[in-house]
């Protein structure tokens, strides 16, 4: 009988592979289908209309000229008169026409007429935020006041990230076709087998029932998500709607604009921080007030300190900014890249004060992170330190090189949980030797799909080729929404045991023709065979055969909840960050980051490596250039597009190495996931690499060029031995 | 709702705009922009199209396509809504994030920012006429091996305008290739991956096809 265990690092002909990412091909031709390009017969296009002020009263909507516009075919008021909107985006009513120009020209003859009332979308600190703010229980743990007695140095500074956006290439949006009473919906979702209720909510709150059962949710590729795509949206309940109401499939589709209003932010988080520390570096205390807005509701409520929990004596406290913005969103790892930046800057400041080479500082001072994970963090600091020759390179702080480009390096440490998601998977073996998996899963671009591939193939004896992979379709066995990194946990756990299942029920059938009992059968190399004696062999497809002709189907399960043999939670990551910042013109150029991860069994490091890749580009992005502008006046978005709200190109990222923690030691946990962990650390190694070449601390990311001068400010030119350095502003006096 | 202003709106009418540009021509500053739309004003023979649907001639890869469209249609919504040709991508659709990039006489081109009436007469290559379907033309597999994609959505954008770029230099750098695709936006962070397949989709290129 086959074993549901992963198996032993000499036995695995899969999992630990390069393999190549299994829906390449149709991606780099262009020829896979995105929800954004179902194109269905008959198909209506809808527009939405959103509210222009952050908060209003709608006095009145008229719709009747926009419905006497050429093409418009139905018309769904989302919100009703007399209702307030509260951020600029919240969306009032949708319509479908047939040409999207028609369908536009239609939501621009929608008259509303507001009643504009009193807003507040500034990103302010409490003093700042009159009645607009909830403050928080104070957390206390020793006797932070004695800790900083303690102290020999403290090191105090205020540190912060603002409100950023998803902005996945792929809009939010849906088709939805009605066939009778039953409804067929693709979804750029991240949730295949989770927003049919909503779904079947909003509509019957509009009036229409239909049963979960005949709703059906497809999503075979999706554009990004990041987070923000776990629910039906307004904006999926109405599609439906129009599409029911003319009769005909309407795709909706978020414009670009709206997108970044409405359909995903990460809250910002800014804190005054105080920390202490003995001469010899050993932390003493720490204390935080922080604060920040996740728009409209409560969202970003930090934990701090971060990784470095156990501080003997400190105390914080938070307080949630409540702004007439469109509301928060999961962003991949949430709250965790703010909490890192805030308390990697605070420690490295305290480091620089002391003064200590932050690595020997972040070394000395690992007792305090949690017991099980100290060690890992060790191992990691030192081979990250290998990777980027960090004693070679590492300078105190001010580049004192001459000229105007000066260089420094930053690190920073990360944790995150992962685990596995509840998954349902079915794996059908036909006597033709053809074998398919289902899940009701989906692929957001991390390598899902491939994953579970091979996870059935490596189970089965068979080439990753010979299974078929079923997923992104509602109608087969549910399985969890991707959020938390706990996808791969979840569907590799299922799809194991589901493979193996199947695999033993053959293993019954074929026993008798080679003459022992099951329990001597392995699957391998395309055979089913004795083990140890591989003479003693029968092809995959004979052994299929004896099936006759009843295929097998047989289920496997990751359990909702609790501890699975084949998946662990908890990682830890380090990350070191190279920059070469002009400190004539404040441009920051990042030259190398490093990534040093733990996440148990790597089944493919091909896209695991990738995982790893796309997450510190991300976190270049936040670290540089991203920030959601509101502007206070007119409480509208400045920057609701990609020209003034910038992502990082393929010329901005310099060079990454990655290497993972595997093999003994890392392996036996299991499998833990990826996709969040390695962009927590960016945005805090990159500010400490730039204080540490400057001179100086950049408060707030992104690091943009004039927040950079403006921290320049405050450095005598000594420091950065540059004597045509603000001659002008110092008048040679130095 | 789109801040984009209708050419049909108020103030400005694409007749009005072609007016403007043969004002600036006539004062003899022809930027390479306004000569492009000269020369769609001399076909057009100075008739006013639209606003309604006008008939047009589209050459998309190698294939002629006749169709109605209104004239402020750009060529992205033609290919995407009305030939099901949905390879290019629509994000930004304001000329920024290149995921619309199709080659237009052998040059990238950003089809959300190129009217579909300006498009006629020149030969359009999208991604789905870069190789039959079911095969990989080398760019692709380069990508694919490379694993130069994540969701994918930029992917084809990206593969249009290595391929535009690698007609005109076969042998580029690193350093020449991350310039050469500055124009293209990814948000799983793929460049990676891009820099490698490139330089690999050249090497292909060579060795054959």
């Amino acid at each position: 009988m086959a074993s549901e265990k992963w198996p032993e690092a000499g036995k695995r002909s899969l999992i630990g592979k390069r393999v190549t990412r299994l829906d390449g091909a149709v991606k780099s031709t262009g020829r896979a289908k995105y929800t954004y390009d179902v194109n269905r017969k008959g198909m209506l296009h809808g527009k939405l209309v959103f509210s222009p002020h952050a908060h209003a009263k709608i006095v009145s909507i008229d719709t009747s000229a926009a419905e006497k516009m050429p093409g418009v075919k139905a018309v769904q008021l989302m919100i009703e008169p007399g209702k307030e909107v509260l951020w600029q985006g919240q969306e009032i009513l949708a319509l479908a026409a047939e040409t999207e120009e028609q369908a536009r020209d239609a939501a621009r003859a929608v008259k509303i007429r507001f009643e504009k009332l009193p807003h507040f979308v500034a990103d302010a600190p409490p003093e700042k935020a009159g009645q607009h703010q909830t403050a928080l229980a104070e957390q206390v743990t020793g006797n932070p006041d004695q800790g900083f007695k303690e102290a020999e140095v403290t090191s105090e500074g205020t540190y912060g990230c603002p409100v950023i956006t998803h902005c996945c290439l792929e809009a939010h949006g849906q088709v939805a076709e009605w066939e009778g009473d039953t409804l067929r919906v693709w979804a750029s979702t991240q949730n295949v087998s989770g927003i049919s209720g909503e779904l079947v909510d909003g509509l019957k709150a509009g009036g229409v029932e239909v049963p979960a059962s005949n709703v059906q949710i497809l999503t075979p590729v999706m554009g990004g998500g990041f987070g923000s795509k776990f629910g039906a949206d307004t904006w999926g309940v109405a599609c439906a709607q129009l599409a029911k109401k003319a009769g005909r499939p309407v795709k909706m589709m978020l414009e670009r604009d709206h997108e970044l209003m409405a359909a995903g932010a990460r809250p910002s988080i800014y804190a005054r921080v105080r920390v202490g520390a003995k001469k010899d570096g050993t932390l003493t205390a720490w204390s935080s007030e922080s604060w920040g807005t996740g728009g409209i509701g409560p969202a970003g409520n930090p934990n701090l300190p971060y990784v470095f929990t156990r501080i003997p004596n400190r105390r914080s406290r938070h307080t949630r900014v409540e702004t007439n913005t469109g509301p928060a969103r999961a962003w991949r790892a949430p709250n965790h890249p703010q909490m890192c930046l805030i308390t990697m800057s605070a420690l490295e400041d305290l480091a620089a004060q002391l003064p200590m080479d932050p690595l020997d500082f972040f070394l000395k001072n690992l007792p305090f992170v949690i017991p099980e994970r100290a060690e890992t963090y060790r191992q990691e600091l030192v081979k990250g330190a290998e990777l980027m020759e960090w004693k070679k390179k590492w300078h105190s702080r001010g580049d004192k090189t001459p000229g105007p480009i000066k260089r420094g390096l930053g690190l920073s440490i990360h944790t995150w949980g992962g685990g596995g998601h509840s998954s349902n998977c079915n794996c059908t073996i036909r006597p033709d030797g053809s074998v398919e998996v289902f899940l009701g899963s989906q692929d957001l671009g991390t390598g899902t799909r491939t994953v579970i591939a091979m996870v059935a193939a490596e189970t089965l004896g068979l080439p990753v080729s010979a299974v078929k992979v079923n997923i992104g379709d509602s109608k087969f066995p549910p399985s969890g929404a991707s959020g938390g990194s706990t996808t791969v946990g979840g569907v590799s756990a299922s799809t194991r045991r589901a493979t193996t299942r199947a695999l033993n029920e053959l293993l019954a059938k074929v026993a008798p023709a080679l003459g022992v009992t099951p329990d001597k059968l392995e699957a391998a190399c395309g055979t089913i065979r004795v083990a140890g004696d591989p003479t003693k062999a029968i092809a995959w497809h004979q052994a299929c055969a004896k099936l006759g002709t009843a295929a097998i189907t047989a289920s496997g399960q990751r359990a909702p909840r609790g501890p699975d043999e084949l998946i662990s939670s908890g990682v830890g990551g380090i990350q070191m960050a190279e920059v070469a910042v002009d400190v004539e013109t404040g441009v920051v150029k990042i030259e190398k980051l490093v990534a040093v991860q733990d996440c148990g069994l790597v089944i493919n490091p091909k896209t695991a490596e990738s995982q790893i890749y796309g997450a510190m580009i991300m976190g270049v992005g936040y670290a540089l250039y991203e920030e959601k502008l509101m502007d206070e006046t007119t409480g509208r978005c400045l920057n609701p597009d990609m020209e003034f709200y910038k992502l990082a190109g393929i010329g901005d990222v310099g060079n990454m190495v990655v290497h993972f923690m595997t093999g003994p030691g890392y392996d036996e946990r299991g499998v833990i996931g990826l996709g969040e962990p390695p962009v927590i650390s960016p945005g805090a190694a990159i500010s400490n690499a730039v204080a540490n070449a400057i001179g100086a601390r950049v408060p707030t990311i992104p690091l943009t060029p004039d927040k950079v001068l403006a921290a320049l400010e405050k450095v005598p030119r000594s420091a950065l031995n540059d004597s045509s350095l603000r001659s002008e502003q110092e008048g040679g006096a130095a | 709702m789109s801040k984009r202003k209708l050419p049909t709106q108020k103030g400005l009418s694409r007749r009005a705009f072609l007016k403007t540009t043969g004002a600036a021509v006539s004062a003899g500053v022809v930027s390479g922009a306004a000569a492009e739309l000269l020369n769609a004003q001399s076909t057009a023979k100075n008739k006013v199209a639209g606003p309604g649907e006008v008939p047009i001639t589209l050459r998309v890869n190698g294939e002629t396509h006749n169709l109605n469209v209104e004239p402020r249609v750009t060529l992205l919504d033609a290919l995407r809504d009305r030939l099901d040709l949905t390879g290019a991508k629509k994000v930004c659709d304001r000329g920024t994030c290149g995921t619309c990039t199709v080659l237009v006489d052998g040059k990238a081109a950003y089809a959300c920012s190129m009217l579909a009436i300006d498009a006629q007469g020149r030969e359009i290559l999208t991604i789905e006429g870069l190789a039959p379907e079911g095969e990989l033309h080398p760019i692709s597999a380069a990508f694919v091996e490379n694993d130069a994609q994540q969701c994918g959505f930029c992917t084809p954008g990206f593969v249009m305008a290595c391929k535009a770029y690698l007609d005109r230099n076969p042998n580029p750098t690193e350093a020449q290739a991350k310039k050469a695709l500055g124009g293209n936006l990814c948000r799983c962070g793929t460049y990676i991956g891009v820099r490698a397949a490139v330089l690999d989709a050249a090497a292909r290129m060579k060795g054959g096809r």
